[in-house]
């Protein structure tokens, strides 16, 4: 198994880390919320209106964000919670803030030397959709889009050298 | 009988700092078929350790990653308060590498579950530190 540097040295390497980002997003989803994510059928890019997203820090150094509609950040919430979409309140951040945080560490935890190798941040949580966010990343980012309930969700991860 | 009388009238703490996890934590530990009494509940190490100089617990739940105090740390500082030196600490975290888990167990930890978890993770891993059989 190759290591994370050589990995990332190899040209489009980091690409075979897409199955374990899906597969690490996917048991989030089934293990806390209890249900299952469906593949998305279009790349639609509609403008996303929560945005959850977690620094690493490392031997792998970048970000990963989880992007969804305020709708369907509230019914994590609600599910995460065990309560009804109208109980829902000011929690959604810190649910959507967690839902990035595990997908992230779940994520680092499949590949070989990145669970001790690793650092999280915090999560950070931007709502509003009249933004544009710039990383510094410099290889291609990793993309994984999948349907929750119904509700497009896109996941990314985006490396620095 | 001793399975279910050690599951019983369970006092806990919930340590973490999202709100979110702590009554996902919670809500395990019921599905877990624990009677919880109390639960208390801390955003970090240090909340934690001023809630139990006034309130004894059977069981504590940590994260490992928070601010002001982290959950290594207020392990090692659970060994000074007189009210929880001997209970039970399982640690709930993100963190899923073999050093994270043996720093914790030799802090003092007495279990480790990493997240996402299911209920049933939580019942193999919390019963057994309660004296009970998963």
């Amino acid at each position: 198994m190759k290591s994370v540097s050589e990995l990332l040295a190899t040209d489009g390497g980091h690409e075979t880390w897409i199955p374990l980002l899906e597969m690490a997003t996917r048991e989030v989803f089934e293990l806390m919320l209890g249900c299952q994510l469906t593949v998305a059928a279009t790349a639609e890019e509609p403008a996303w209106e929560v945005t959850a997203m977690v620094g690493l820090a490392g031997q792998l150094c970048g970000v990963l964000s989880v992007r969804c509609h305020a709708k369907s950040a509230a019914l994590m919430t609600s599910k995460m919670l065990g309560v009804t979409l109208d109980k829902v309140g000011p929690e959604v951040s810190d649910a959507l803030g967690e839902v990035c945080n595990m997908v992230a560490g779940n994520f680092k935890n499949k590949i070989a030397g990145l669970a001790e190798g690793c650092m999280l941040s915090p999560p950070t949580v931007i709502t509003g959709s009249d933004y544009s966010l710039r990383s510094l990343a410099d290889f291609p980012g990793l993309e994984v889009r999948l349907l929750f309930e119904s509700m497009p969700i896109v996941i990314s991860l985006q490396i620095h050298s | 009988m001793e399975n279910e009388y050690n599951l019983m009238s369970i006092r806990a703490l919930i340590v973490d700092d999202s709100s979110v996890m702590r009554k996902i934590v919670e809500r395990s530990l019921r599905q877990a078929g624990i009677d919880l009494t109390k639960v208390f509940e801390a955003g970090n190490g240090a909340e934690a350790l001023v809630v139990l100089q006034e309130n004894p617990v059977d069981l504590i739940l940590c994260d490992i990653n928070m601010p002001v105090m982290d959950g290594l740390e207020f392990v090692k500082q659970l060994g000074g308060v007189a009210n929880a030196k001997d209970v039970p600490v399982v640690m709930i975290t993100t963190e899923g590498g073999e050093s994270h888990v043996v720093q914790a167990l030799s802090c003092g930890a007495r279990g480790y579950i990493r997240k996402p978890f299911t209920p049933e993770q939580v019942k193999e891993h919390v019963v057994p530190v309660l004296g009970g059989k998963s």
